[in-house]
């Protein structure tokens, strides 16, 4: 590793320590809803180390508890893991054009909304060794507070359990929310999304169908009708400014 | 039928894997049709409230707890708090609330 490099991988280690912690915490409430879902600790580290998404993981744990079929899990974690689509494209804006193809499907591995903040807030090109000193740090935090958390739901008493299921829901929040401040048509997605799962739930046509399928639809539906009557350069506005800076 | 979860997890590793990778090594310009940046700018959001409400209320003991961590929850995130203290606090929203003997 050349001296330069090295410097960008400690970098990558002291800004992904705090994202590691935070990780830890919330992934052993991952790890209640995975051993919910009938997995055990190693295949619940091992689905974390290969996923590194929380939303995702959730769905697909949810989908195992009900029985869902193969085709249905990779559906749904295509749907709740469209948004590493997006970081990933904005992502490959940060590399130089002329980095290879294996630092590409490297860094790709973890691409999640924390690093993918880190590295972003990046001046200049990013350098994907800073990337692999988050990512050597973050994946055990996220990856053993998944296993701790399936082996410790077991002994701690269900209030506590109760307490730290709705630890990921927080985290969902705090992904969405701040962003819902800042442009009213988030805030009012957000808030059509809250409207509309809660119907779904009700209405008799759409409440016999799986969670899963029901998530994928008003998903879709949802950012469909919002891209179409309010389409969005917000993106691409981030980036431009990322380069002037 | 009996179905495997680690063929589970390969599935959503391998999904996963491809999603992030894909776009890495392929795309080396913008995307550049608005609709289409609109929609996945806009998914994140749909489907993390779409999971989050009302299942926030099911994940508790009682509904109410779940109720009153999602709004705690929403006020801390609105105060741009970190995603570690949000979740903090949700969790010992719903400790607390469960504790008091009307719920």
């Amino acid at each position: 590793m050349k001296t330069e490099n090295k410097t960008y991988f400690q970098h990558g280690m002291r800004d992904g320590c705090p994202i590691a912690l935070g990780y830890f915490a919330v992934a052993f409430t991952l790890g209640i809803a995975a051993k919910n879902a009938g997995l055990s600790a190693v295949q619940a580290l091992v689905a974390s180390m290969l996923n590194n998404a929380s939303a995702g993981e959730y769905a697909g744990f949810s989908l195992i508890a009900a029985g869902s079929t193969y085709l249905e899990t990779a559906i749904m974690t295509l749907v709740v893991n469209a948004r590493y689509l997006l970081m990933s494209c904005s992502l490959s804006q940060k590399l130089k054009p002329e980095t290879p193809l294996r630092h590409r499907m490297t860094i790709a591995f973890d691409v999640t909304d924390e690093i993918f903040g880190i590295c972003v807030a990046q001046p200049g090109y990013l350098n994907p060794w800073y990337a692999y000193g988050a990512i050597a740090v973050a994946i055990p935090g996220w990856a053993f507070g998944t296993y701790f958390g399936v082996i410790m739901g077991n002994v701690l008493p269900t209030r506590v359990v109760s307490a730290l299921s709705v630890g990921l829901y927080g985290m969902f929040l705090a992904i969405i929310i701040p962003p819902a401040r800042k442009n009213k048509v988030i805030a009012g997605l957000v808030a059509a999304g809250f409207a509309a799962s809660f119907l779904a739930n009700r209405l008799p046509l759409l409440s016999g169908m799986s969670a899963g399928l029901k998530t994928i639809m008003l998903t879709v539906a949802l950012a469909l009708l919002a891209a179409v009557l309010f389409p969005t350069d917000s993106v691409s506005n981030e980036e431009k400014k990322e380069e002037v800076s | 039928m009996e179905q495997n979860i680690w063929i589970y997890i390969f599935v959503m590793a391998a999904v996963s894997y491809l999603i992030r990778m894909t776009p890495l090594a392929l795309i080396r310009r913008e995307i550049t049709n608005k609709y289409l940046r609109s929609f996945l700018f806009y998914v994140p959001y749909a489907t993390l409230a779409v999971m989050t409400f009302p299942a926030i209320m099911e994940a508790t003991q009682s509904p109410i707890a779940g109720l009153l961590a999602l709004l705690a929850g929403i006020v801390l995130a609105w105060k741009g708090r970190s995603l570690f203290q949000v979740a903090v606090l949700c969790c010992a929203v719903v400790f607390v609330v469960e504790l008091l003997p009307i719920f």
